[in-house]
């Protein structure tokens, strides 16, 4: 098991990162705004179960089960997002039409 | 787990006792662990689904989502993360007080846990009381400045879904927490039951670590 000086070190890291994604919301990287802001999320998410929630101190077993419902959330975002935004890249007749403007 | 911490365990006055159908402590704690991992899978994909629906609408309407994330106050929306954060860091200490059979601190951190967790609800209230007066509560009150007010609602209406199921989170949260702190009290807390109830605790954390980004930072720097 950590011990308290890990927590505390895990608890600095994970306030920086608040800091800084909101600091760096602020200027202006095109595209890459929200993909700097998931990269942090994802950072900081992964920091609590390591650490706070132990799966770094436990079997494989504990981490194969902490990561399932990543994977099936992986999945549902990824065959969602294929039909949404790829509707209306081929002129198909009767296709249904985007959403959006 | 080292088996150290196991000796630990074992001689702590906070230790839990073997059911029969298990063989050892060890693989009772195991099974515990195992179980509420399931569940709190089972959650990411309770919040997935309004996620999805999230990230669908905020790529077809990409303008009005922008503009709608921008009523929201980035200032309590940061300090709801690092309270949060900061219950995180209490429940984790009071997990390890709990394994270390230290009730004082593991009474203390729990109760840390239980004000952050209600300050969090307390800020989360107050900035849905600036929206109840700015009019911004979807349905037939709904009033929007700008242009796109349909999809502006839209917006808010994830907004309120997604904060209210977490707020919703939090408020379990902290009446377990609350049992927690009964049950210390009395002095038949389990070491076990305090981690597992941790897990579910740091979950929540992890939501609204997903949330703020999604909801807050949208376009910020326009």
């Amino acid at each position: 098991m950590p011990s308290t000086s890990t927590y505390y070190k895990i608890f600095a890291l994970l306030m920086f990162l608040a800091l800084a994604t909101t600091a760096i919301a602020f200027v202006d990287l095109g595209i890459f705004n929200p993909i700097v802001a998931m990269v942090i999320a994802v950072t900081k998410a992964t920091l609590v179960v390591l650490f706070f929630m132990h799966v770094r101190y436990q079997g494989r077993l504990t981490f194969v089960f902490a990561i399932a419902g990543f994977c099936w959330l992986v999945i549902l975002l990824l065959l969602v997002s294929a039909e949404y935004l790829t509707r209306g890249w081929l002129p198909i007749p009767g296709a249904i039409p985007p959403m959006g403007f | 787990m080292s088996e150290a911490h196991q000796a630990v365990a074992a001689a702590s006055p906070l230790g839990s006792r073997l059911k029969h159908h298990y063989e050892t402590l060890e693989q009772q704690h195991h099974a515990d662990t195992l179980g509420m991992w399931v569940f709190l899978g089972t959650e990411v994909l309770f919040f997935g689904g309004l996620i999805t629906a999230y990230v669908t609408y905020r790529a077809a309407y990409s303008t009005a989502f922008a503009q709608a994330s921008l009523t929201l106050d980035i200032v309590s929306g940061t300090l709801m993360t690092l309270v949060l954060l900061g219950s995180s860091l209490t429940m984790a200490m009071a997990v390890h007080s709990a394994q270390l059979g230290h009730r004082r601190m593991l009474a203390l951190f729990l109760t840390l846990t239980i004000v952050l967790g209600v300050a969090f609800l307390g800020i989360k209230g107050n900035e849905y009381y600036h929206k109840w007066e700015d009019h911004h509560i979807p349905g037939s009150g709904f009033v929007w400045a700008g242009p796109d007010a349909r999809t502006a609602q839209l917006f808010i209406y994830l907004y309120f879904a997604l904060t209210g199921l977490h707020a919703l989170h939090m408020i379990i949260g902290v009446c377990i927490m609350g049992g927690l702190l009964a049950l210390t009290a009395h002095g038949r807390v389990k070491n076990y039951t305090v981690e597992i109830s941790g897990l579910y605790w740091h979950f929540v954390d992890i939501v609204w670590i997903f949330l703020f980004p999604l909801l807050y930072l949208v376009d910020r720097h326009k």
